[in-house]
């Protein structure tokens, strides 16, 4: 972690950056789920440029802290921090997609430098954190393991099982992020199942629970300082989010949950995102 | 003949490679008793860990484990762990290639008596469909026990299969068990048979018997069903050119399956499969159970004698 104050402005403009990227991203595969990736970016930014201990040049490097996108789907948003850090050279982006690249659809450990899990299949990551979280305890280094959720992501059973894991082993290196957009696949998640009083559910599963808005860079950031200080239970972090955060003609809506943008959709946002 | 439980000799080998392997965590889904993980978890306290009766949450665990670098074992009852959480072990553990070993306990009829709900036949198959998944099933006491040992020294997703009743000691403690390579257990011209766990004794008795007539036959204990020793189980069905598989597990996708898949691309020969035939058990004893579903050492006599009347 650094100890100076990030300089958000800065911060800010790496955000988007990074949003014109994904753009790129999923208009040139015509796909690739920019919506999630719009609302997840400021956190990851926060994340991989403020937080987490890694060395970009040493993906490897055996005391670095762990990031797990659960919400697979959203991977060119991982893809554009990895490239911000310098894990990968942003030219590499246009390959998004294509057969035999190292950025394949979903992430995967095997192709892509930077990236420690496959994911894509929903519901896996929090069990993946909190094995890697159970490790670092019995090494009894300081790393700790960060996971992004979707908010439809919850309904899968696997993640109720490993919140249940991660209090009752006091976890207090996992970090579990919501990106609570409010919106999955098939529309607003109140229509589709809702999650009811969200708060209180992971409070009863025993979990420090901070809420923030997920696009406000100060907040994000120190919600993390508070995570990474709060000790005897994991941290969960409810971002409330906007599906498609920064794109007009994106933001809360469902129907860019897959698609990709076309030519003009692109000019148009880039030039928003200017 | 000496009898040993494979779990048993599973709880025991653990414990030893836990001595001489830091690194090895082991991981269970509330059934540790059955599993004789207890023994591990009685020896080294803070290297064991019980996630509860979540079985797609323990195998994810694991591969956090593996990817924190430990080598996790994570164990559960066959059906359950494969059943439930095989869509985890597809991502999580084999298209991530993880080094997470799967445990499968109370593999084929040992439940016995609590009946269809707990007797896996399908677990070979669930795992050997799976890339990057490797499948062992040792054939006796001895065996597991280095079965364990080979299992921590291989980096990679493997699947490792148990059984709870005692069964007949049939290899030696100096054989040498090497992962991905079949041992010739009795050399033969007319027949081979090919076996897996328990099922070994039960061909070895077979084949002893069978000499008896004046029938020769080779058997092959193939304790690594994937990957499939090729070149063992060629050289020795192009000498007898006939085969008889032996499994306690069905016959579809399991070893059975693997042999006539081989054997019908490279080398048709005619096959017969000793296992279970696309059914459920039923509740019964161990025995009753493998008197029911066939898998009996008159089942592969008949079998061999069907095949040297083709000759
Ligand atoms: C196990 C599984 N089931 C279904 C899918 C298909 N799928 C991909 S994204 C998605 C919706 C996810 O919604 P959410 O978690 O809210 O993601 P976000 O809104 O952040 O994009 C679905 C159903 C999947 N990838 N994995
Ligand atoms: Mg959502």
């Amino acid at each position: 972690m650094h100890d100076l104050q990030p300089d958000f402005e800065q911060l800010r403009q790496a955000c988007q950056r990074m949003r014109k990227n994904i753009l790129k991203m999923t208009h040139r595969a015509k796909g690739g789920h920019p919506g999630g990736c719009l609302s997840a970016i400021d956190i990851l930014g926060v994340l991989y440029l403020e937080i987490m201990r890694i060395k970009p040049d040493n993906p490897t490097w055996e005391g670095r802290d762990y990031f797990f996108l659960s919400k697979g789907h959203a991977v060119p948003a991982l893809y554009a921090v990895l490239a911000e850090c310098g894990y990968i050279q942003a030219e590499e982006l246009a390959a998004f997609r294509e057969m035999g690249s190292r950025l394949p659809a979903y992430p995967s450990n095997e192709d892509t430098p930077g990236v420690d899990m496959a994911s894509g299949s929903l519901g896996q990551g929090l069990s993946i954190a909190n094995g890697v979280a159970l490790a670092a305890k019995l090494n009894g280094t300081e790393q700790r393991a960060y996971v992004m959720l979707g908010d439809g992501e919850l309904h899968e059973g696997q993640i109720w099982e490993a919140m249940l894991s991660s209090a009752h082993y006091k976890l207090d290196n996992v970090c579990a992020i919501v990106d609570y957009n409010r919106l999955q696949l098939d529309g607003p998640l109140d229509e589709v199942k809702s999650l009811g009083d969200l708060r209180a559910k992971w409070e009863a599963f025993a979990w420090n629970v901070i809420e923030i808005d997920g696009h406000n860079l100060e907040e994000i950031y120190n919600a993390f300082l508070a995570a990474a200080e709060y000790k005897g239970k994991p941290t969960v972090i409810l971002a409330n989010t906007i599906k498609g955060k920064g794109v007009s003609f994106m933001e809360d809506e469902v129907g860019w949950h897959a698609a990709g943008p076309s030519d003009e959709e692109l000019e148009k946002a880039i030039e928003e995102l200017s | 003949m000496e009898q040993i439980a494979p779990r048993e000799a599973y709880g025991k080998a653990l414990i030893k490679l836990g001595d001489i392997n830091e690194k090895v965590v082991v991981l269970d889904a509330d059934v540790s008793k059955a599993s004789m993980t207890y023994m591990f978890r009685d020896s080294y306290p803070e290297r064991f860990f019980n996630l509860g009766i979540s079985e797609s949450d323990i195998v994810g665990t694991g591969a956090g484990f593996a990817i924190g670098g430990k080598i996790p074992f994570v164990n559960a009852y066959a059906n359950f762990l494969l059943g439930n959480a095989w869509e985890q072990i597809r991502i999580s553990v084999c298209y991530a290639n993880q080094n997470v070993k799967i445990i499968g306990h109370n593999i084929g009829a040992s439940s016995g008596k609590d009946g269809p709900t707990h007797l896996p036949f399908e677990d070979i198959s669930l795992m050997r469909v799976l890339p990057n998944m490797m499948v062992i099933e040792p054939a006796d006491g001895i065996e597991m026990a280095k079965a364990v040992v080979a299992l921590a020294e291989h980096k990679g997703p493997a699947y490792l299969r148990v059984g709870r009743v005692p069964t007949p000691v049939v290899t030696k403690g100096e054989d040498v068990f090497e992962i991905g390579k079949a041992n010739i257990c009795r050399e033969g011209e007319d027949v081979t048979i090919i076996a897996c766990g328990v099922m070994l004794s039960k061909a070895l008795s077979a084949a002893e018997g069978l000499s008896k007539e004046g029938i020769s036959v080779e058997v092959i204990n193939l304790h690594t069903i994937k990957p499939l020793d090729k070149d063992t189980i060629m050289k020795s069905v192009r000498k007898t050119k006939g085969v008889v598989t032996a499994e306690e597990h069905t016959v579809i996708g399991g070893l059975g399956g693997a042999i006539s898949e081989l054997l019908g691309e490279s080398y048709p020969v005619p096959i017969r499969m000793v296992g279970v035939r696309d059914r459920f058990g039923l509740c019964g004893t161990y025995d009753e159970l493998h008197q029911l579903l066939g898998l009996t050492t008159e089942n592969i006599i008949g079998c061999v004698k069907e095949l040297i009347n083709l000759k």
